[in-house]
């Protein structure tokens, strides 16, 4: 009986505590909470500091993605018209959100990190045309001090695709 | 399988032990073939199955030993429990330039072999770029994988120590090389040297600055140079046309044949959807599918780059009729409706004209409907002689690579390489391998090369030519011509005709260099006299192989079409003409008043020609790449292809077109499915029974293996597993006796002056060609070819400018000079916009 009543008591202690506390739940979409560092949002292809594309156009994200969510179509660049290092890049780059899983899958197989899973998670779409992400919506803007692409470059200067990456430190 | 080990299959067999496994093979044959074999995989980058060994790559070491004999008995030196004691070498032996010997033991998986073998890839690897990503070969790549499966998975060089070379530097507008790629295996400048015998690029410079060199202008002049690229082991070839275009993983692929010439190269479409194609599904490249009785493994540039025709954004998408001066689009219903009404009026007075480029379902639903209407089925060739290939052609079984020393090839009136690249090609190996080869030839071709003997006779004498050679070992005939007689001088044709009558196996091509129908009609009919007066018909290596103008000619002629001997009056007074796949209008501009005359013309095509756009009626018509059929090709293998990319429009199937025409007529014929169109055309036709489309995509083992996983070992040629196709019996096979008549060649209207004769060339500017944009650079242009002798008359230099006048159309061309030509002929290439059909009287001005 005793015992009974001391649990009641008990339980009552944690209503009453979680009356001084703030509330959890947060005023969005006035209020956003911060993601994770890993977080796995909206794609985003990222560009070089000078603005060049750091996709490639390889293709190896659309081989990797397991729900067959990525499609990409190569063409040729040339010092009149570049869009990224070395001699290919991404005339097509296409993603259907509404097939993605988001696994980052796409983002390891990336030779030269140009896909990055961002933080964006806000995706909504009112018909499904809506779902298909195009290389201009998931191309990052151009940094400050950038020119846009496709640039005009001098020749020989950026004769690779690939360039000589660290592992990363996270 | 090199040349000398197809002969060593005939030879004895040696016993090996290769990884445990123990395989007997002929004598001769090398330990990787062996190995290969066996099942088991001994990696190679410099070796290619179908070229000599050169042992540069050091990739396919191996422990090799031998069993020890006795130094003073010779015999077996045994190990205790009895086996044969086997001596390894203290070093390992390439596997790709030994020959297996008899109880030769060959060892793979140890760790010396593959020490060696990581550090053969660690070498390679040094200032290989590793730009997989954005190479084309990524994906299908021998140097990939072998380094995924034998590398060493670490290099101790230093990455910034790679060398940087050039990364796009184009070796003509077809072929790229990525300097850095390059492994320096040579597979490719022995191709070209060895079996396209171009020797057009080379080495340059040594050790890593060695570099693949073009020395021919234009940049890698090659018919083959496609072929370098499926060689490659790496990515350092690749072909402009595909450049980027898709990963290979990324393909689907169709099975087909190419119809550009008769030799009906098996080929695989790699299709893929497209976004820049507006998302529909396009042919990204056409690769060549092993079949080792038509092509091998190789295929011309024609057919890998020409494809292209098939998807010109001027592709007709639904029927079009005449309203008054124009074609106004209308519906299948109307447009199949005014067409029978109109054929129905036409009975007896009706003609259809067929391009030979139409599968066999077509031809035999075209001339059924053409029969039913008592009409004429023409066909729009130059060539004669469909009924001769059907008689004595070479038998079922024959294939090229079985000819070899003691038989002979005897090559008349064709420029082989230009004609039909891959017949080239399969003779030259075959002379290279003992057999003798004749050429009968007015000039020299490149197929002169491999001659044993060659006859030289003016163009016009072509039957005269076989007249002599028969003449020469039984003079009976007392009616010889002039040009017999001048013929008869000459040693070579008394030598070729003892040659011809004493060969073991003796195949003839014909061709129409130089000849128009009349001569090609008697030079037919010579040569199948001459095949059954040596007794070579009715069996498999031997008879008559027409080196057709045309992709699918011998299916047209087996369906009872004919080329007609007098075009505008077989078209003169016409009722109703139905013309599919072709366009006279545009190769016969003197037609142009007959096809006006002629009441009601339909035309089938894929694009609005200049016939389709005088017609009254136009019928959109799927390309070959969008259905199924079949072609029989010059050496009446029927093959089957199908289809790779949906129909542009509205359009269908020739073969169902004419049937839905047909049925309105009473005429009831198969309207859906090509297979069972090609069920009663086989019903109908002798030589056809008992094939199938079941038959026709049989296939069995063949050798070397390519493809698959053995990119490394054969190259990115596709693996035939939709069908090798049937070689049909000949008529001598059947029981029938050849019903021949050997009529002495008319004697030619004499022309004076300058005596102009049409010649093929292969990238010529036909609407199957013009527009592919790797070769457009490539295609000849309007030319005249002269004797130096009448240049100089002329004032002509090699490449000016010159105003040539043919049967009163004058046209504007570029002159060559051929040393070979004699005096008072000049070669026009056909299909270059002069109309030339036949032997005719040229004037050739200097342009102003």
């Amino acid at each position: 009986m005793i015992k009974s009543i001391g649990a009641i008591l008990k339980g009552m202690w944690t209503t009453f505590k979680s009356m001084f506390e703030g509330p959890v739940t947060v005023q969005y979409p006035e209020e956003k909470r911060p993601v994770r560092t890993r977080f796995k949002g909206r794609h985003e292809l990222k560009r070089y500091d000078n603005g060049l594309e750091k996709c490639i156009g390889c293709s190896l994200c659309a081989a990797a993605c397991p729900a067959d969510a990525i499609f990409v179509e190569a063409s040729e660049n040339s010092d009149e018209k570049r869009f990224s290092p070395g001699e290919r890049y991404a005339s097509t780059y296409e993603i259907n959100m509404l097939r993605c899983i988001f696994c980052g899958y796409c983002e390891d197989a990336c030779p030269t990190e140009a896909i990055v899973l961002g933080d964006n998670y806000e995706l909504s779409f009112t018909d499904r045309a809506q779902s298909i992400y195009t290389r201009e919506k998931l191309l990052d803007p151009v940094p400050p001090g950038g020119k846009p692409t496709p640039q005009k470059v001098q020749p020989g200067l950026y004769d690779r695709s690939i360039p000589v990456m660290e592992n990363p430190k996270d | 399988m090199t040349d000398s080990v197809m002969q060593a299959t005939q030879q004895k067999l040696v016993n090996v032990i290769i990884d445990n496994v123990e395989i007997a093979v002929p004598e001769g044959t090398l330990v990787v073939d062996a190995a290969k074999r066996a099942g088991i995989d001994i990696p190679v980058f410099c070796y290619h199955p179908k070229m000599e060994p050169v042992g540069m790559c050091r990739m396919c070491l191996v422990e090799i030993g031998r069993p020890e004999r006795s130094r003073d008995t010779g015999e077996l030196i045994t190990n205790e429990d009895g086996s044969p004691k086997i001596n390894f070498g203290p070093k390992l032996e390439t596997g790709c330039t030994i020959p297996v010997s008899e109880g030769m033991v060959v060892v793979g998986y140890t760790d010396k072999v593959s020490e060696a073998r990581e550090e053969v890839l660690e070498f390679l690897l040094t200032s290989h770029p590793l730009d997989c990503p954005i190479c084309d070969k990524g994906g299908e790549c021998p140097l990939q994988n072998l380094t995924m499966a034998f590398g060493p998975g670490k290099s101790r060089f230093i990455y910034d120590e790679k060398i940087d070379l050039a990364k796009h530097v184009p070796l003509g507008e077809q072929i790229f090389l990525d300097r850095e790629r390059c492994i320096q295996c040579a597979r490719c400048t022995r191709f070209q040297d060895i079996i396209a015998d171009d020797p057009v690029i080379g080495f340059s410079e040594r050790g890593r600055r060695l570099e693949i060199v073009t020395f021919s202008d234009p940049g890698f002049d090659s018919y083959w140079s496609g072929n370098t690229t499926d060689i490659c082991p790496v990515g350092a070839l690749t072909t402009a046309d595909f450049r980027f275009g898709a990963r290979p993983w990324e393909l689907q692929q169709s099975a087909s044949i190419c119809n550009q010439c008769s030799v009906g190269c098996n080929t695989t479409l790699n299709t893929r959807r497209e976004a820049k194609a507006g998302g529909r599904n396009v042919v990204k490249r056409v690769m060549p599918r092993q079949n080792e009785m038509v092509n091998e493994i190789w295929l011309c540039d024609k057919g890998r780059f020409a494809y292209h025709y098939t998807e010109a954004e001027h592709r007709i998408s639904q029927p079009l009729v005449r309203k008054g001066d124009e074609l106004v689009p209308a519906t299948w219903d109307e447009a199949l409706a005014l067409v029978a009404q109109n054929f129905k009026k036409a009975s007896g007075k009706f003609a259809s004209l067929s391009g030979g480029r139409l599968s066999n379902e077509d031809f035999f639903h075209i001339e059924q409907l053409t029969n039913k209407l008592k009409g004429k089925a023409l066909l729009d060739s130059a060539m004669a002689g469909g009924d001769m290939t059907a008689q004595v052609g070479v038998g079922a079984g024959t294939n090229l690579a079985d000819l070899g020393a003691g038989d002979v090839i005897f090559v008349i009136a064709s420029d082989l390489e230009e004609e039909a690249p891959l017949f080239w090609l399969r003779v030259k190996q075959a002379a290279e391998r003992g057999a003798t080869l004749i050429v009968a030839s007015p000039r020299r071709t490149k197929l002169h090369r491999a001659a044993s003997r060659v006859i030289e006779y003016e163009y016009g004498q072509e039957a005269a030519v076989i007249q002599a050679m028969l003449d020469s070992v039984s003079p009976k005939r007392p009616d010889q011509g002039q040009a017999v007689k001048d013929l008869l001088r000459q040693e070579d044709v008394k030598a070729a005709a003892e040659e011809v009558f004493n060969a073991g196996n003796l195949v003839v091509f014909y061709g129409s260099d130089g000849t128009d129908y009349a001569a090609s009609k008697a030079l037919a009919a010579a040569v199948a006299n001459l095949l059954i007066a040596t007794g070579h018909t009715g069996r498999a290596n031997s008879g008559l192989i027409a080196v057709w103008d045309k992709g699918n000619a011998q299916g047209a002629w087996d369906a009872g079409l004919r080329p007609s001997e007098d075009l505008g009056a077989d078209l003169a007074e016409l009722k109703a003409l139905y013309i599919v796949g072709s366009d006279p209008a545009a190769d016969y501009p003197k037609l142009k008043e007959t096809l006006d005359a002629a009441e009601f013309v339909v035309v089938q095509e894929l694009i609005l020609t200049e016939t389709a756009k005088q017609a009254d009626v136009v019928l959109p018509a799927q390309a070959f790449t969008e259905r199924e059929g079949s072609f029989t090709n010059a050496e009446r293998r029927v093959q089957r292809y199908y289809p790779a990319v949906p129909a542009v429009g509205r359009s269908r199937a020739d073969f169902a077109i004419t049937a839905q025409i047909a049925e309105q007529l009473g005429l009831e014929l198969e309207m859906a499915l090509p297979a069972r169109a090609f069920a009663n055309l086989a019903a109908q036709w002798p030589a056809y029974a008992g094939v199938t489309y079941a038959k026709l995509a049989e296939v069995h083992e063949q050798w070397p293996i390519i493809g698959r996983e053995d990119v490394y070992y054969g190259g990115t040629t596709y693996d035939n597993s939709q069908g090798l196709g049937v070689q049909l019996p000949s008529g001598a096979e059947r029981g029938e006796s050849p019903a021949l008549s050997f009529e002495p060649p008319a004697e030619a209207a004499a022309i004076k002056g300058l005596k102009a004769v049409p010649v093929t060339v292969l990238y010529d500017r036909g609407v199957t060609v013009v527009t592919a944009d790797v070769i457009n650079n490539r295609l000849a242009h309007p030319q005249v070819v002269l004797s130096p002798a009448d240049a100089d008359k002329l004032g002509l230099e090699m490449g000016a400018t010159a105003k040539l006048t043919l049967n009163e159309t004058t046209s504007s061309v570029v002159a060559y000079i051929d040393n070979s030509l004699t005096k008072g002929t000049a070669l026009v290439p056909r299909s270059l916009g002069i109309p030339i059909h036949g032997p005719t009287e040229a004037k050739v001005e200097a342009a102003r």
